[in-house]
């Protein structure tokens, strides 16, 4: 993205948020919120109370209900803060996205030709299938498909990537994004949206959060939330009838006053995490913008979370792009030089990434330079999907190099012989999930190129990580099954799928989910969209086809596969924050009881101060300590929330000890502390 | 507390234990149909039952029709024992020529008795016949338990199903209860008690001479105003007899408690020694704790069984034990005014007011416990003469939401209900979307647990409330003060939680506490019943999810803990601030 803000508290947004906290006081938008609407209501009721006071008529002093009344807003409206910042950054965001969607004027062309008749029209007018030119210079005006053209593209508006690429029709390239400009050269683009429809669009929508839907997760902790301050509503209120025949049955004390019960009541519902609650999850999608991933909903990011099978391309993603040469196998009476040399005169002319590894291994280990291939009056013979095979004619030799049984059949043609030593080299490579190149001089078989998967540095660790966190991970590829196992073993994966189309990918998908498994899946090209349709969490890159960007729920701005075990752990982040807080909040009102208990009874009941195990000072500083205490947690822990609490892969068990430990117990320990402080301080400032 | 105090309690807890797979086992066949042998001796009666009745045995039941059968025949049943107490007059059976039972008291009777709560606001001997005892509170006593344990089995088949639209046959599990588990222990357990001195027959009450006539004053005013006192000997006592043995089986096994007597087993007919004691005791905990294993066996892990029965364990044995060391403790009052409460060779010392001499403290604090952490609810001892911490944990074990064993078949799927809120929490902070067996837990499943979880303590709190602040609530108190407020609270955590045990000292036999208690009774058995169904129905429907490592485990250590908490935190945190301003204010009353 283009500002890329990580300071968690920006000034900017910060201040923006402030103004927000005290909108959203609006009753409409508190009514979404069950636990802080209780607040709300309570803070009304403490306020007009407080005006009964003022008038002479109050159940306290108007000093105490007036503190009382304002820290139960200050509760309300530091929640609203905490939602206001999460909302704030991916606000700063859309603004700087807003800048790119800048109205701009496009050539409409009458046909998919570039010479067909052109008019200029505003961009805002064009349909989908509208067809249009862009020239260099020119901002492309919609999101489409390129039909006809190519040319370097800069997407730097959208991926904050400033390296110009490549967009062609045909292919897995042939995507272009509304927003961005055309550097050199031109494209006809089939517009592939209506205006507001655009990529840019949604993304502008995503970032904002306008179009926040709660996610099925939340609903349910929703639910438990809102049971939960049903449960103290009843706990609290029923406590005014206890104390009514408590001060019957003693004949002294007066009933719990209601600006005292409004006070327990707030500081026992979870306030803590429902405060925080939207915060959580407008973070979560903003830290999977921060990680250039641009899901198409709440829901996919939490879907994330839960993903127990992982499909990997195997190509770009396992391994590096490219196969390398890795040896040289000779057969009987050639040398190994011999073959070398033979390879590599064969490959002079092969640009192709495999072609140069194997003129680079043959200058490395057998110090033979690279020749000119018009010092040597060759004649390069191109490779064709016919033959498959390349080579070189030079006076007297015929070389040629392909696959082993293209080759078998060409020297067997010529009368020569494809010799079982060779026969068995060509299947030991491939066993150990190489591919093997045969090299041929006319009808004699001088041997075997080997060409290997290079697997990427570091993934093995990357997978052992993923098995730990109970994710399986599946590679695909249209290697044969021999080669498939053996790159499988070696990079570290559970299971494969060899010789996969897109018929068996979308199969495997479907088994697993029969089974109950969640799948997630990483695609770019077009035939890849109805896999990434079926997959539960299904990232495209953004170099992909527009077919697989519409079939996918999230997509990768940097297009790089790997990202999706980033993806994974954002969403085991959200719902980890989400669970931690709701421990703690709950396990806050331990402690909430011991300040508050002791000082609601002490009228009545002056025996019950022994359980004043806090010792705080007064009655009124006990309750306004606990309120206080349950107003500036939510603040301290905005940053929690907005950055979510740390992961780190390992098993469920593991990371439940950890969490229990550090949110049930911690929060079973800290308000105590917390509370204590705050009535220390309140007698320090003689409020008490 | 004296060493005989924790060998009395071990005793009682190891045997408990060694029956608990036996039993789970043998259930766990029973429900799954497989052969268990009884279905020989037995097997034609559940055919001929099911023929008699016209069902279909091999058809099972959507939830909602599940729901539906489950719903009329308790209807049907609390019509019936509605109708035999209101025309017991006229019905055989009745040799002390009992009159009409009055309709408030025999509202609360019947819905007590339909809802395995068995709160008794009638005096057994005084207010029922014989056939209402036998056609109306013993049938019941077996459908009601029957009734839970079905709704168990039925969720469990909703866990463990995939992809199915039915949890089973309601009528099925209800004859399969009764008559191959019910009704073959109540069997065993009933000759037991006879040969123990236990009554069991049909013949009137017996006057019979005392051995040692006690006098009394009595004081008249005559028509001048002085008071004249004349002194009264008492020589013959009326022993109210029955059908005992047969109803108290099932009364302790299918966690009903209603007893035959008013004074239940306190009674020497009721239970007359201390094997008698062991055995009742028993046989309260028994179903409950079994049924966790059988919940095991029926989901294919026992371990999950084991760990909730450790859950279980965990919250009830200090609870047991610091009972019996509060009754042990005495009472400082009584002590302070010169009286030995200190054990020794001729008594065994502690708060022995309101205690059996047959039982003790210690027998009177475990049964108390036993009771009360399963919905149980029969008494030995008089509650209201603990100690005031001796008394909080009987009130507490129900508030609890009787899920720390439980009634048979409710406490379970009550614990269930608890497991899944625990999951949820806890599968949040793993990072997944929580799963229970394979089941993803969501919206609808939570917000069935959490009605389930919620609805009992807002019915103990909402009852306890009205009762102490209306004229109608306060004039039945036997006790002023904070201990009034217990008896209140304790009251309503009993009918709120379908225990029926009770504190005494409130005279619950008004149109105010038969009507209200009889509307809580109501609501906390079928409102926890039909979203539990619901539960299981929406459960079968679901996938089930392959376990991997980043599951989080429901059956370790950790797990259990954590469900301990929850259980602990949701129950002392709804009920301290009453609790505070009943019992624990009482304690700090008297401790000084």
């Amino acid at each position: 993205m283009a500002a890329k803000s990580t300071s968690l508290f920006n000034r900017a947004i910060a201040r923006r948020a402030i103004a927000e906290s005290f909108k959203k006081l609006d009753p409409r938008i508190q009514f979404r919120n069950p636990v802080m609407f209780v607040v709300y209501i309570g803070s009304i009721l403490t306020s007009g109370l407080f005006i009964q006071a003022l008038f002479g008529h109050g159940e306290a002093s108007p000093g105490f209900i007036l503190a009382i009344s304002l820290w139960l807003w200050f509760t309300v409206i530091f929640a609203n803060f905490a939602e206001a910042m999460a909302e704030g950054r991916g606000k700063a965001q859309a603004d700087t996205l807003r800048r790119a969607r800048r109205d701009t004027m496009a050539t409409k062309l009458a046909e998919a030709r570039r010479d067909a008749t052109a008019e200029t029209v505003s961009a805002t007018t064009l349909r989908k299938g509208d067809f249009i030119l862009v020239e260099a210079g020119g901002i492309i005006p919609a999101d489409g498909e390129v039909i006809e053209g190519v040319a370097s593209v800069d997407e730097s508006a959208i991926t904050g990537e400033s390296a110009p690429v490549i967009r062609e029709s045909g292919g897995d390239r042939s995507s272009v994004t509304g927003g961005t400009r055309v550097l050199s050269d031109w494209l006809v683009i089939c517009v592939g949206c209506n205006p507001g429809e655009t990529f840019l669009d949604r993304m502008i929508a995503m970032v904002e959060g306008a179009k926040r839907r709660k996610t099925p997760n939340e609903i349910a902790l929703n639910i438990l939330l809102a049971k939960l301050t049903i449960i103290f509503l009843l706990a609290t209120v029923t406590l005014l009838p206890f104390s009514i025949y408590a001060v019957h049955a003693t004949g002294h004390g007066a009933p719990i006053s209601v600006t005292v019960l409004v006070a327990l009541l707030v500081c026992l519902i979870p306030t803590t995490i429902g405060g925080l609650l939207s915060a959580i999850g407008i973070a979560g999608m903003d830290r999977m913008i921060q990680k250039n991933v641009i899901a198409t909903s709440g829901r996919a990011v939490e879907a994330a979370g839960n993903v127990d099978v992982l499909l990997l391309d195997k190509t770009g993603t396992i391994t590096l792009g490219n196969r390398q040469a890795v040896n040289f196998i000779a057969a009987e009476g050639v040398t190994v030089e011999q073959l070398a040399d033979a390879a590599q005169l064969s490959s002079i002319a092969d640009e192709t990434p495999e072609g140069r590894s194997i003129a680079v291994l043959a200058k490395e280990r057998y110090q033979l330079r690279e020749r000119q291939l018009s010092s040597l009056q060759a004649q390069f013979i191109p490779f064709t999907a016919q033959t498959r095979m390349s080579g070189v004619d030079i006076v007297g030799h015929n070389i040629r190099k392909g696959a082993a049984d293209a080759i078998a059949a060409y020297v067997s043609e010529l009368g020569g012989d494809f010799s079982s030593s060779i026969r068995a080299a060509v299947d030991e490579i491939s066993r150990r999930g190489g591919t093997p190149l045969a090299v041929a001089d006319g009808m004699k078989v001088l041997g075997v190129i080997e060409l290997k998967d290079i697997v990427k540095g570091g993934i093995k660790e990357r997978f052992a990580e993923l098995r730990r966190m109970g994710i399986k991970t599946v590679m695909i590829t249209g290697d044969n099954p021999l080669t498939a196992a053996a790159i499988a073993a070696e990079a570290g994966v559970d299971d494969f799928l060899a010789e996969a189309t897109p018929e068996t990918k979308l199969k495997l998908i479907r088994e697993y989910q029969q089974g109950g498994r969640l799948v997630a899946m990483t695609g770019d090209g077009t035939n890849d969209a109805p896999a990434l349709a079926q997959a539960d969490v299904a990232v495209a890159m953004n170099s992909g086809t527009q077919a697989a960007k519409e079939a996918g729920n999230m997509v990768d701005l940097d297009s790089n596969p790997t990202k999706l075990i980033e993806v994974i752990e954002t969403g085991k982040q959200l719902l980890m924050t989400r669970g931690s807080l709701t421990t703690f909040s709950v396990a806050n009102d331990v402690s909430k009881y011991f300040a508050i208990i002791p000082a609601i009874f002490a009228g009545i009941y002056p025996a019950m101060g022994r359980l004043n195990i806090m010792h705080l000072a007064t009655p009124q500083s006990a309750i306004m300590s606990a309120v206080i205490f349950n107003a500036l947690i939510i603040i301290v822990l905005v940053p929690l929330a907005l950055r979510g609490v740390k992961y780190k892969p390992m098993p469920a068990g593991k990371l439940l000890l950890q969490n229990v430990l550090l949110y049930g117990v911690g929060g079973l320990i800290v308000p105590f502390i917390g509370i204590k402080l705050i009535d220390m301080a309140l007698v320090a400032m003689h409020l008490a | 507390m004296p060493a005989i105090a924790w060998i009395q309690m071990l005793v009682f807890l190891l045997v408990l234990m060694a029956l608990v797979k036996p039993l789970g086992a043998f259930m766990a066949r029973v429900y799954e149909g497989r052969p268990c042998g009884l279905n020989k001796p037995l097997g034609w009666l559940e055919r001929l039952t099911y023929r008699a009745a016209g069902v279909k045995p091999n058809q099972p039941m959507s939830w909602k029709t599940y729901a539906l059968a489950l719903l009329l025949f308790n209807a049907l049943g609390g019509l019936v024992v509605y109708s035999l107490q209101r025309l017991q007059g006229s019905l055989p059976l009745n040799p002390e020529h009992l009159g009409a039972v009055p309709p408030y008291l025999a509202l609360n009777t019947a819905i007590s008795f339909i809802s395995n709560t068995n709160w008794q606001s009638y005096n057994g001997e005084t207010t029922l016949s014989y056939l209402t005892q036998m056609l109306g509170l013993t049938v019941q006593n077996f459908v009601s338990a029957a009734t839970g344990m079905a709704v168990l089995v039925a969720l469990i088949r909703g866990i463990r199903g995939k992809q199915a639209d039915n949890i089973g046959n309601f009528w099925v599990d209800l004859v399969r209860s009764t008559l191959y588990i019910l009704l073959p222990l109540s069997f065993i357990l009933a000759l037991i008690l006879v040969s123990q001195g236990v009554v069991q027959t049909l013949s009137p009450y017996k006057t019979v001479a005392l051995l040692q006539p006690v006098s009394y004053v009595q004081s008249t005013t005559n028509a001048a105003g002085q008071t004249i006192n004349k002194t009264v000997w008492v020589k013959q006592q009326v022993l109210p007899l029955g059908p005992a043995a047969s109803q108290i089986a099932i009364k302790q096994l299918g966690t009903n408690g209603g007893g035959f007597f008013g004074v239940n087993s306190a009674h020497p007919f009721e239970n007359p020694n201390a094997l008698s004691n062991l055995l009742e005791m028993l046989a309260i905990l028994l179903i409950p704790a079994a049924l966790c294993y059988t919940f095991g066996c029926m989901v294919g892990d026992t371990r999950q069984g084991w760990a909730i029965l450790a859950t279980m364990m965990i919250i009830f044995v200090p609870l047991m034990v610091g009972c019996v060391w509060a009754e042990h403790a005495g009472n400082p009052t009584i002590a302070a005014s010169g009286v030995n409460q200190t054990p020794s060779a001729l008594m065994s010392g502690g708060n022995m007011e309101g205690k059996e001499t047959r039982f003790g403290v210690t027998d009177s604090a475990i049964w108390a416990s036993a009771t009360t952490a399963a919905s149980n609810g029969s008494v030995n001892s008089m509650l209201d003469s603990y100690t005031p911490l001796g008394g909080l944990v009987p009130m507490w074990l129900m508030e609890l939401g009787e899920v720390i064993f439980g009634g048979v078949g409710s406490g379970l799927y009550g614990m269930l209900m608890f497991v899944i809120v625990a999951v949820f929490i806890a599968g949040l902070m793993v990072g997944r979307t929580p799963e229970y067996m394979g089941k993803k837990i969501e919206a609808f499943e939570m917000k069935m647990a959490t009605i389930c979880v919620l609805v009992p303590p807002a019915l103990v709190l909402a009852s306890a409330a009205i009762a102490c602040v209306t004229v109608m609530g306060t004039s039945a108190l036997g006790n002023p003060g904070e201990h009034g407020f217990s008896e209140i609270l304790y009251w309503a955590s009993s009918t709120g939680n379908n225990n029926g045990s009770a504190f005494a000292g409130l005279s619950t036999n008004t149109p105010f506490y038969n009507l209200v208690g009889g509307v809580v009774m109501w609501i906390s058995r079928y409102f926890l019943i039909i979203p539990t169904l619901a539960l299981a129905g929406a459960l079968a429907r679901k996938k089930r999810v392959p376990i991997s490592s980043g599951t989080l485990p429901t059956h370790d250590v950790l797990f259990t803990c954590w469900l301990v908490a929850t259980v602990v935190l949701i129950g002392a945190l709804t009920f301290l601030p009453a609790l505070a301003s009943g019992p624990i204010v009482e304690y700090l009353h008297l401790w000084r």
